[in-house]
């Protein structure tokens, strides 16, 4: 990496919190309209403890999720993406899951399972994830060109040789785009299910807490909290797309 | 000389959502070892499906596909094919596509032995410097010079070319076809070249196939002189335009715009 690709997007951050600061400032806004950036270092100093602990527990169940819609994702999106029949069969259905909003099933999940905290975060991190890697590694599958597959056929080559060889590696450019997505929507499952069951853990917790006590600088704490957990994220995404598919970037 | 592709009175019908589809029927093809057939006719009267016939992707419904005497029944591993679409691996290096037939046919050869065949093939078609370089960095016409490269690094007895010029701008395509002879000089193969270009189709093959329009047959052969070494002149002779006017009259019979008795 070079200092540009560090600094360009640094700077880009610090605008964005002199102009946050600056708006707060002008408008005269109280706390609890918007708390300025100025106000979220002292609910750090004050909770820091808290936000290492919380920020961990959404960390490791966001990515627990996120592993499990990768691997549920990949062999839904290989069944469907081999088999045509199957591909009939699944995808209404999927649509119809997908098509839920994961805030209605958040309560189903949590009477469910009640008292397997974990067990519940992870499952919605998963439920909601899952469906775009599913989706493009289907697409990535079927829109293999036919002459992909004779080039090997015509040698001799197993189907699973085919897929090894050429089906995989030529999916992952949309496997990680759709990965991108997906550790987004992944948060979102975490923190649905900290915000709206009452486990006491994770950064959403936090956030409820800050509600419950009016300390409104905590609430906004908490949210840049977990854009910084997604940024984190998303960038080793990023890393392991440039490992694994860096050859599909044309801009080098 | 003992014909090393045969095919005899094939028949086949695909069967579509709107009802079955005949696509070859009374297809007659021979190529004795060493030759070059070159196949042309109209669009969509199944010269594809003959391909995928020889290369054993495909089993005809009724006849014979055989090579060395041997009947088809399923893919062999000794069949080389490039495609219009040059269909690289852009993850691997041309090297390594060259490379990739290796890794799923039997060989006796060392990996470096490999290497070292992989890398004369390219330097034969030109391609020499360009080794590591990634698909994505190559023109249409090196792409599909290296695809060629791929065909061939296993040393396939039949050698399946559809329509592989066919997409590059007419500079590189003439320049492939003069790359081809090269080739065949260096690496003697035998095959069959599913073309458009009935310029192409002299220039290249000792035998000319016209098939019929849907469902196909063969409708009439063509045996191409043998001058020598062929040089892009001899497109320009009257002996070319003789066959080229032969050619272009058996196409228009075979898409039913000529009388099939019309002696020019």
């Amino acid at each position: 990496m070079t200092a540009r690709q560090v600094l360009v997007p640094l700077a880009a951050v610090v605008v964005f919190l002199i102009f946050w600061e600056a708006l707060v400032w002008v408008m005269g806004w109280p706390n609890f309209r918007m708390a300025s950036p100025s106000d979220l270092i002292p609910a750090y100093q004050k909770y820091w403890d808290l936000f290492l602990l919380m920020g961990w527990q959404t960390l490791w169940r966001t990515v627990a999720g996120l592993l499990l819609a990768v691997i549920f994702g990949t062999m839904l999106g290989m069944i469907m993406g081999f088999s045509r029949m199957m591909r009939d069969a699944l995808y209404p259905l999927l649509v119809g899951f997908n098509a839920v909003p994961k805030a209605t099933v958040v309560p189903i999940v949590a009477l469910m399972f009640v008292g397997w905290h974990d067990f519940n975060t992870v499952l919605i991190a998963f439920m909601i994830s899952f469906f775009p890697i599913a989706v493009s590694v289907s697409i990535g599958l079927s829109t293999l060109e036919p002459e992909y597959r004779d080039i090997l056929r015509s040698l001799g080559a197993s189907q699973s040789t085919i897929f090894w060889k050429i089906a995989l590696p030529k999916t992952l450019p949309e496997f990680f785009g759709a990965l991108k997505v997906s550790v987004t929507l992944a948060f979102i499952g975490t923190n649905l299910m900290e915000i709206v069951s009452p486990h006491g853990r994770g950064l959403g917790a936090l956030f409820d807490s800050g509600k419950t006590n009016s300390d409104y600088p905590l609430m906004f704490a908490v949210l840049i909290a977990l854009a910084f957990l997604g940024i984190v994220l998303y960038y080793i995404v990023v890393a392991l797309e440039k490992t694994f598919a860096g050859w599909a970037d044309r801009s080098v | 000389m003992e014909d090393l592709i045969h095919i005899s009175a094939v028949r086949h019908t695909f069967r579509t959502a709107s009802g079955p589809l005949p696509v070859l029927d009374g297809l007659e093809l021979s190529v004795p070892e060493g030759g070059f057939v070159a196949v042309v006719g109209p669009s969509g009267c199944g010269k594809s499906t003959l391909t995928r016939l020889v290369a054993g992707l495909l089993i005809p419904d009724e006849g014979d596909v055989s090579v060395h005497g041997a009947k088809i029944v399923g893919p062999r591993s000794n069949v080389g094919m490039a495609f219009q679409n040059p269909v690289l691996l852009e993850w691997r290096t041309i090297l390594q596509n060259v490379l990739l037939p290796l890794e799923i046919v039997p060989t006796k050869l060392t990996k470096a032995e490999a290497e070292a065949r992989a890398r004369k093939l390219l330097a034969l078609v030109g391609l020499d410097g360009f080794e590591d370089k990634r698909p994505s960095e190559l023109s249409g016409g090196m792409k599909q010079r290296a695809s060629l490269c791929r065909a061939l690094i296993h040393q396939p007895e039949v050698l399946i070319l559809d329509e592989p010029f066919g997409a590059l701008d007419a500079f590189t395509r003439e320049d492939l076809w003069q790359i081809m002879h090269r080739v065949k000089a260096e690496e003697p193969f035998t095959g069959i070249l599913i073309t458009h270009d009935l310029r192409e189709s002299i220039f290249l093959a000792d035998q000319v196939v016209v098939l019929s329009g849907r469902p196909a047959k063969t409708q009439f052969v063509l045996d191409v002189p043998d001058v020598g070494v062929r040089t892009l002149d001899h497109l320009y002779s009257p002996e070319a335009a003789e066959m080229l006017n032969i050619l272009r009259h058996q196409i228009e019979v075979a898409q039913g715009r000529a009388p099939a008795q019309v002696t020019s």
